[in-house]
């Protein structure tokens, strides 16, 4: 069968995003608007203790002096943080519970998303996969994490972050806000005070994390902001796969995701992190969708440590994120794969940071950017090796490809090198679908939506392999739809 | 670490002494003739007014970012300097060893003709001073003037106009060819204190001519001065304007220059930027690709050694469909020197069949040297093929072991193995007889350096 | 199983088929010769439906139908196949998964059922070991760093996995040393049959010592200048096009 072509007949039935449907479910939310209160309130519900709302309120303060950056080549209208929710939680759920006691209209909400909370079930239509746990989080808090008990058994503690605040707090502790400081920028500070859940990992020395763990991020109420904060630590010499997942429903108003994800690699230790990132991206006249700015960063703390960030963004009307690695240990190694689709009327502008301070540190950064209809997709990459960063190796292709003649393609890359011994290459290419090749695939009998979407996930190969296999072929698909209508 | 630092028009704020950097104009021409003409008033003065706004630039101005000009701001600099005493022998060498057919000479930015030789150019074409041309009422250099006086550019563009005086201007009319290439020696010289000049300079290339221009910069002091210079180009179509620059500036001299062309249909416009002197140095290039058929070719070699910061900056607008444009950069770095290379290749909507190539590269010599690059692509057309490639680094050790496993002692390897990297880009100077002279500055260079 | 009828087509406005008429029986295999720029390449992008290739008169039926009214794709399903001559890389799409979007489109458009995974692998490595392609070059993206003649016997490869009823080979000679066009040649020896036939479009004769046409038609001028059997194409070889050119010039 024709993935893509079984795809685009999904998405006929189901309209052209298909996660946007609402979930009719009774919320609590704090009221409107942000201020100090609002802060104690989060902290207050989610019996935090008193360094915590301590921190929240540093950041909370740090954020008042603190104005939007608008470096980036998006455009959108000033954002009224008054008018936003900054705690929403489906009701009756004080914390994650055992499976049988959350709420069935959740769990039918990601049975649809195709997310298995039930733990003898697998992925939705994928065969013979490999066992996933996974934590939901459905708006402000994580409604259920899977597969505890197996991994408890290995040391591994997977749990949302405010359950491991009241579990495990001298490990938070120990670790939050040490690689992105409250302080860091305006999204990243404006998370520190209000984050309302996200997950937490936390993989035990010489730990082969034993499955796949992830997390999937639905934002349902209305006007409602999403701050999660995911925190992942790997001890010496352990291993794990991460991956994220998130949707919304269709709203023609816009609504702020500001995430910060900090990861943390210790001596020998490996971190995969992989995103689909699927939000609704708005229609195609440009109205809805999420602004998606997100802070992500990796610490390769300990010597021969590795964080390999991939990510495929094919939603949200505004993406903003930058998922970067500080290479301090000698030899670490900091990896960036990322398909960057932007179509209609949606805004990228992402890339990532390779900070170079080890001896032997290396770098690979692999950027697809796709830009159809009248979007904007910009790669911004920093790759800096500092003066102790001695052989240190940094090697970045960075492909635009563009479709159609009203869309734009931007790359801006920062290359800043203060060691002799280190190499830094960068490459960095344009092209479009050559009319040749659509034909060809057409004269073989391949539909023209079909050719671009096998095109296209051509052009993306050498970033959608890095996926776990599973993940790949969703995210194959997800090309193919988040690329309807462009041509023809 | 924060955020990527912010993209921001302008920011910064005035030099603290704002008052000498603005006000020199107002009593006019240190020898008190001013002839030039009333609408040049008002476009000092606006001018004026946007420098006051912007100040200088400090590195929150994202074009501004891996420069810092706070050497600058701590100068006391001679605004109105008096014009130097310089003798015809104690001018440098020419470039091409030779007595040059046509040389122009300016001294601190002002033209001295007893120092120049002109003789009768073919065609028509004028070489002469902007006073001059000025002061005659010269039409097309007025309508020029305005037009791009007009035009923003930044602070240090607007500080220039503001003190928009002299500088050396080119007019070839259409349909001429210039054989011989024309010389302009720039001439920077100390006082009691640093002076501070800014010649605007003016080449207009006439549809279907051709012309040369090679602009050799050197001080003959060992002080340090302030050298802001604006060159406005004008290709009309078809015309071939190649561009030759040696800044061989004195140490501790503070050399910022702004090119700026507009090419039309079928013109070509190629540069060739050799950088070795200077305290700190900026040559920023724009390029204006207007017409169809419009093509660019921007090289340039630097060497940069002890505390030296060079900052090589362009900027190629893909206005029209069907335009080409082709750079390469390549320095070598030693001491504590810092190299900068920002490349922009713009695209705009609808303008297909574009081709926009470039490549920076650096090598570093020592522990302590420093580049910094941003080569940027803003494509909003599908049918283009552009790229940008950047590297950094040590020699090759490869290449190294070869050359010693051969026989050839380490630092006679290392010198062979930096006029080999260094002479590909010299390669694509399209003037012969300039190579020659560019590769012996480099086996010069290569061998005063100070051994680390 | 083709009829074509005083076909006249333009590029960029510029005709270069001026009332062509050819007709080829099933089981037939046709050969067209001609100088360069007389139109053989245009006859093969109008037959397979490319942009650009605008049909200013006449028709072509195919197996009954309006060829000209359908989409490439839709050709495609109806069974023409075009091998090319000059096959299009498509980087980071491998032969394999290219092959099965194509024989699944087809299915699909035809309402048949899909292979799965395992009868497709199988079907392919038939075909690719009957042509002596390995395994490794079924892996390697579509035609990307293929020799002249890897990518050749490529095009047959696809044309052997998707059974076309009508094949038009568009100088598929050029660029084939003596060894690799007997390949090819034997490869297309191997799919003749009662039921499929053949376009062979060759600027020289010696293809045709390898694929031996039931007729041969000379093109010149954009319509056929003479049509006979396999000696007009020996007599081409030794005569050369310059009488032709002549007569469809006067």
């Amino acid at each position: 069968m024709a993935a893509t072509a079984q795809t685009v007949a999904q998405v006929r039935d189901l309209g052209k995003y298909k996660h946007g449907w609402e979930t009719e479910i009774e919320m609590e939310t704090a009221p409107k608007g942000l201020n100090e209160d609002i802060v104690r309130f989060i902290s207050a519900r989610k019996d935090e203790p008193d360094w915590m709302l301590d921190w929240r309120l540093k950041a909370y303060r740090h954020w008042l002096t603190m104005t939007e950056p608008t470096w980036a080549m998006v455009d959108y209208p000033a954002i009224d943080f008054q008018d936003i929710y900054y705690y929403a939680a489906p009701k009756n759920t004080e914390g994650p519970k055992s499976l049988d006691e959350v709420d069935p209209e959740l769990l039918r909400t990601y049975e649809k998303l195709g997310i298995p909370l039930k733990e003898q079930e697998v992925l939705a239509g994928v065969q013979g996969a490999p066992k996933v746990a996974v934590d939901a989080v459905f708006d402000s808090v994580s409604v259920a994490t899977t597969f505890k008990k197996e991994l408890e058994s290995h040391g591994v503690i997977f749990c949302s972050i405010s359950e491991a605040l009241q579990n495990h707090p001298e490990l938070v502790r120990k670790y939050l806000g040490t690689v992105v400081p409250y302080t860091d920028n305006f999204y990243a500070t404006l998370n520190s005070a209000v984050f309302s859940d996200g997950s937490f990992v936390y993989i035990p020395p010489g730990v082969h994390c034993p499955m796949e763990l992830s997390t999937y991020f639905r934002i349902n109420a209305k006007d409602t902001g999403q701050f999660e904060r995911t925190l992942i630590v790997a001890e010496e010499g352990s291993y794990v796969s991460y991956l994220e997942g998130c949707t919304a429903p269709m709203r023609d108003e816009n609504q702020l995701h500001a995430a910060v994800v900090e990861l943390v690699a210790l001596k020998d230790a490996e971190i995969k992190y992989s995103t689909v990132q699927n939000w609704y991206p708005g229609d195609e006249t440009g109205k809805g969708g999420i602004y998606n700015f997100v802070t992500k960063r990796g610490a390769c703390r300990g010597d021969d440590s590795k964080i390999r960030w991939t990510q495929v963004e094919t939603g949200s009307a505004i993406t903003w994120k930058y998922p970067s690695c500080i290479l301090q240990g000698d030899n670490s190694v900091g990896e960036f794969y990322s398909v960057a689709i932007a179509n209609n009327a949606q805004q990228a502008d992402t890339g990532t940071k390779m900070i170079h301070l080890g001896r032997n540190t290396r770098s690979r950064i692999i950027s697809k950017g796709i830009s159809a209809g009248r979007a904007r997709n910009t790669y911004r990459g920093l790759v800096r090796m500092g003066p102790k960063a001695l052989n240190g190796r940094n090697f970045t292709q960075c492909d635009s490809l563009l479709i159609g003649d009203r869309c734009g393609a931007h790359t801006v890359p920062y290359i800043e090198s203060r060691n002799r011994t280190a190499k830094v290459e960068h490459e960095a290419t344009t092209s479009r679908i050559g009319e040749d090749q659509l034909f060809y695939c057409r004269q073989r009998g391949i539909g023209e939506e079909d050719a671009v979407a096998l095109i296209v996930n051509g052009f993306c190969k050498e970033v959608l392999q890095e996926l776990p296999m599973e993940f790949a072929v969703e995210a194959q698909k997800l090309v193919g739809i988040s690329l309807e209508g462009s041509v023809g | 670490m924060a955020g990527l630092v912010p993209i921001a028009e302008t920011a910064g704020t005035a030099a603290d002494s704002g008052a000498d950097w603005l006000t020199g104009w107002r009593s006019g021409p240190a020898d008190g003739s001013d002839a030039a003409p009333d609408w040049l008033g008002a476009v000092r003065a606006d001018a004026a007014d946007r420098f006051a706004a912007h100040g200088l630039p400090d590195r929150r101005v994202e074009d501004w970012r891996y420069t810092s000009l706070a050497h600058l701001t701590g100068l006391e600099l001679d605004w109105a300097p008096a014009p130097a005493d310089v003798a015809k022998e104690s001018l440098p060498a020419l470039v091409f060893g030779r007595e040059a057919d046509c040389r122009l000479v300016l001294v601190n930015g002002q033209v001295r003709p007893a120092l120049s030789s002109v003789p009768a150019l073919p065609g028509g074409t004028v070489l002469t001073s902007l006073a001059g041309a000025l002061a005659s009422g010269h039409p097309g250099v007025a309508d020029l003037l305005k037009r791009r006086v007009a035009a923003t550019g930044g602070a240090l563009k607007a500080l220039n106009d503001s003190w928009l005086e002299d500088g050396y201007v080119l007019i070839v009319p259409d349909g001429v060819t210039v054989d011989m290439p024309i010389e302009i020696l720039s001439v920077g010289t100390g006082g009691a204190l640093p002076p501070a000049y800014q010649p605007r300079n003016l080449i207009v290339a006439g549809a279907g001519s051709r012309v040369t221009v090679v602009e050799h910069h050197v001080g003959l002091c060992i002080g340090g001065y302030f050298a802001n210079l604006v060159t406005d180009v004008a290709a009309g179509a078809e015309a071939i304007v190649r561009h030759c620059k040696v800044q061989d500036e004195s140490r501790e001299a503070i050399h910022i220059a702004l090119l700026d062309a507009a090419l039309d249909r079928g013109a070509m416009f190629d540069s060739f930027c050799f950088t070795l002197g200077g305290r700190i140095s900026r040559n920023e290039l724009r390029v204006s690709l207007d017409a169809p058929g419009a093509h660019c070719r921007l090289n340039g070699a630097y060497l940069a050694g002890g505390r030296q910061h060079c900052d090589h900056t362009t900027s190629v607008d893909h206005a029209a469909p069907e335009t080409h444009s082709d750079q390469l950069y390549k320095g070598v770095l030693d001491g504590r020197a810092r190299a900068v290379f920002q490349g922009k290749v713009t695209v705009r909507q609808d303008a297909q069949k574009v081709e926009g190539h470039q490549m920076s590269r650096a090598l570093l010599l020592s522990e302590t040297a420093e580049v910094n690059t941003k080569p940027e692509l803003f494509i909003h057309a599908d049918d283009v093929q552009c790229s940008h490639g950047a590297t950094a680094g040590d020699l090759d050790a490869e290449a190294l072991f070869y050359l010693r496993s051969r026989g050839v002692p380490e630092g006679q390897a290392r010198q062979l193995l930096v006029e080999a990297f260094l002479n590909e880009a010299i390669d694509a100077v399209a003037l012969a007889g300039m190579r020659l002279p560019l590769e012996r500055n480099v086996a010069r260079w290569m061998a005063e350096r100070p051994r680390s | 199983m083709l009829e074509i009828e005083n076909l006249h087509a333009a590029v960029d406005g510029r005709a270069i088929l001026n009332g062509l008429t050819l007709a080829v029986a099933p089981g037939e295999v046709h050969a067209v010769m001609g100088p360069n720029g007389s139109g053989k390449s245009t006859l093969s992008y109008v037959l397979s439906g490319r942009d650009g290739y605008e049909v200013t008169a006449g028709r072509v039926r195919f197996r009954g139908e309006d060829l000209l009214a359908l989409d490439p794709e839709e050709r495609a399903a109806a069974g023409l196949f075009l091998a090319f001559q000059y096959p299009v890389e498509i980087p980071g799409v491998t032969n394999m998964t290219f092959l099965k979007h194509a024989v699944n489109g087809l299915k699909v458009q035809r309402g048949e059922e899909e292979l799965d995974a395992m009868q497709f692998l199988k079907l392919v490595r038939q075909k690719a070991k009957a042509l002596g392609m390995s395994d490794d070059m079924l892996k390697r993206a579509v035609n990307v760093g293929f020799s002249g003649g890897e990518k050749k016997r490529n095009e047959i490869l696809q044309m052997a996995v998707l059974e076309p009823a009508f094949a038009v080979l568009d100088e598929t000679d050029s660029g084939l040393d003596i060894d690799a066009l007997k390949i090819v040649a034997d490869g297309v020896n191997a799919l003749r049959g009662p039921e499929r036939s053949m376009l062979v479009i060759t600027h020289y004769q010696r293809l045709l010592d390898y694929i031996v046409p039931d007729r041969v038609h000379v093109l010149a001028g954009g319509r056929i200048a003479q049509s006979g059997g396999k000696e007009l194409a020996t007599r081409l070889e030794s005569e050369g096009y310059a009488a032709f050119v002549e007569k469809a010039a006067a």
